[in-house]
């Protein structure tokens, strides 16, 4: 992962200093899914010379596919454009968009820099409205254009929805090829909307269920190979991994604690996997569960302070709450099926499982307490849900079939907006990056 | 609304960001590269490095296996016994394979071997590993119940990752619950 800086400032045509956030007339509700994607007008954005054109071209149409991929924003066609003198530093002409039914416009220019370096001055306007929304500028280097036009749409996004964005994020995954009865899995890297992608490991062992630190600069994943089974942490700015140390059995299922100082994780020991945790400075271990039962699978609240985690100690798979010292533990999930990978939501209010029933697996979510459940998918095999950094959106694999290679598919947590994600490779165990700095 | 001053801080922005822009960039290292993937549908995957060893020839010549190799094992007592869905006692009919393992193993005392506990693909990734490995520490219970001395004795699970069987049918799901005892020193091949 290349660090890059990203500066946003604020771009003020009518008041300059402190304007307080103007709230958009057409804000969408996130949580109650789609209605109606709202047309979008999302031009070239101008520039002074060929090249700086072309890469405002390039920047207006990763910024349209990104938020079209979101579900609530349908971007208009250029063809259909009246306006077509539009400056950054003018108001553009409500009404030539309004005719379009163009009821948010997004405008701006790029700009090379003498040093190189790519700037990008955007608006956000409210045509039926007329007003302006957001005027930003972006600078970095000229190669991380792309990244420029995520953070525009996460700002736009953000403008219109009033939840965070997701779309200047990475998603690691498990990249899959060989035959299904001999599976090379390479961890894998990409983009959200599928560029850039590479491979983390080389595939001379398994990979397994990666996860992003909180900071997202790290990856914490399970290695298996024919005699023993790993955890590892990964530095994805210095490419260093690190085992965290051999344990007398299995050691798999590992996630981050949110403040990224521990790792929990299961061991096998006799047959028996309980949850344990380990404090990354001072590698001590600590043992959470000691059930004789499967319990496996932790994530932690956000606040850090509780994991839910995979128990058949009732007699089937289920999912449970408990302290981080193993007290208060209680069960949440009582609906029918098997209910296991329980994914506490970044923003603390859902948990996404996986639940399997009736010869079908189903991706599902439901509140902390365990009320509120709904199912959200249903295949063949659907598992490993991970969290977009809004807790608005999540990733998981599915294999439409048996024998079906599994394939990346994003879903919002309203049961909406299912779709492919952009990586048409068999794949799996998919973990969503924090918004990037 | 005035064009003049939007103007002004348009251009006082991009100093101000300028400036930030430099000094974080100084405190960042370059990472290396990593190997490019192609996403494209035409890619071509690289031949599979599998993790297990090659299958082995179970078919034997005119003089039949050496005693005490691989081979001899898997004829002459069996390398794998079965579970049902989600499942980890042994069953009979595995009882009979077992009881014919730890007696080879008796006779040949220097081999060591390692349970490898397998599922089948209805079931999520990680509660598998967990049921795989009380699979595959069963086996090592009646294995050391038997007389086969515990230090020789390693478990491993594999989850649904290893399946025996690619199908889709019950008898193949029911193949890939499986226990797999693989000799890992002592014999010959």
């Amino acid at each position: 992962m290349r660090p890059v800086l990203f500066v946003a400032l604020a771009l003020f045509m009518s008041v300059l200093g402190g304007a307080p956030p103007v709230h958009a007339q057409v804000q969408i509700s996130v949580d109650r899914g789609v209605i109606q994607p709202i047309p979008i007008a999302i031009p070239p954005m101008t520039g002074a010379d060929p090249r700086s054109q072309q890469i405002g071209g390039d920047v207006s149409r990763v910024i349209a596919a990104d938020l079209e991929r979101s579900g609530f924003f349908k971007p208009l066609s250029p063809n259909s454009f009246i306006q077509r003198d539009l400056n950054v530093e003018e108001t553009p002409r409500f009404n030539d968009w309004k005719t379009i039914n163009a009821q948010a416009l997004v405008n701006g220019r790029a700009i090379i820099e003498p040093d190189g370096r790519l700037r990008v001055d955007f608006r956000l306007w409210d045509t039926f409205g007329g007003k302006q929304l957001i005027g930003e500028q972006f600078i970095s280097t000229g190669e991380d254009w792309r990244r420029i036009a995520h953070k525009v749409a996460d700002a736009v996004y953000k403008a219109m929805t009033g939840q965070d964005g997701y779309f200047d994020t990475r998603v690691v995954f498990v990249a899959e090829s060989g035959p299904r009865k001999s599976k090379v899995k390479r961890l894998a890297i990409m983009d959200q909307d599928g560029a850039n992608p590479s491979y983390l490991t080389e595939g001379s062992y398994l990979v397994l269920t990666p996860r992003f630190s909180p900071n997202g600069h790290q990856i914490t994943y399970m290695a298996l190979r024919a005699d023993s089974a790993r955890v590892y942490v990964l530095d994805l700015e210095t490419n260093r991994q690190e085992s965290l140390g051999s344990f007398q059995g299995m050691v798999f299922s590992p996630r981050f604690s949110p403040d990224g100082s521990k790792v929990a994780f299961s061991v096998d020991r006799n047959g028996n996997t309980d949850v344990y945790l380990m404090d990354l400075k001072s590698r001590a271990v600590t043992r959470v569960t000691t059930d004789a039962a499967i319990d496996t699978s932790p994530s932690f609240s956000p606040d850090g302070r509780q994991l839910v985690f995979n128990s058949d100690r009732g007699g089937s798979p289920q999912l449970y709450v408990m302290n981080l010292d193993g007290s208060g533990v209680h069960r949440i999930s009582f609906g029918q099926g098997r209910y296991t990978t329980p994914v506490w939501s970044p923003k603390g209010d859902f948990i996404a499982f996986t639940r399997q029933q009736g010869g079908e697996f189903h991706i599902g979510v439901m509140k902390p307490d365990g009320s509120d459940e709904r199912t959200l998918t249903t295949a063949y095999l659907d598992e490993s849900p991970a969290w977009a950094p809004n807790g608005r959106v999540l990733i998981f694999s599915r294999e439409a079939g048996h024998g079906t290679a599994p394939r990346l598919y994003t879903v919002d947590l309203s049961g909406q907006n299912l779709r492919p994600a952009p990586y048409n490779l068999p794949a799996t165990d998919p973990t969503w990056s924090p918004l990037l700095k | 609304m005035s064009l003049i001053t939007s103007s002004n801080a348009l251009k006082f922005a991009a100093v101000l960001g300028a400036a930030a822009a430099l000094s974080a960039c100084a405190s960042h290292p370059k990472p290396p590269e990593p190997a490019p993937v192609a996403s494209t549908p035409g890619y071509t995957p690289g031949p599979p490095s599998d993790t297990r060893p090659p299958p082995r020839e179970v078919a034997s010549g005119p003089t039949g296996p050496i005693p005490g190799s691989t081979q001899d094992f898997v004829i002459s007592a069996g390398d794998r016994v079965y579970f049902d869905y989600d499942q980890y006692a042994v069953r009979n009919d595995g009882r009979s394979v077992l009881d014919k393992q730890a007696a080879w193993l008796q006779r040949y005392p220097q081999v060591a071997v390692r349970i490898e506990g397998n599922c089948d693909e209805r079931g999520t990734r990680e509660y598998n590993f967990a049921l795989g490995a009380r699979r595959a520490d069963s086996i090592k219970t009646y294995l050391i119940a038997h007389g086969v001395s515990a230090a020789r004795i390693t478990t491993i699970s594999y989850g649904k990752e290893r399946p025996l069987d690619d199908g889709s049918s019950e008898d193949a799901m029911a193949k890939n619950r499986n226990g797999h005892t693989a000799l890992t020193s002592g014999a010959g091949n």
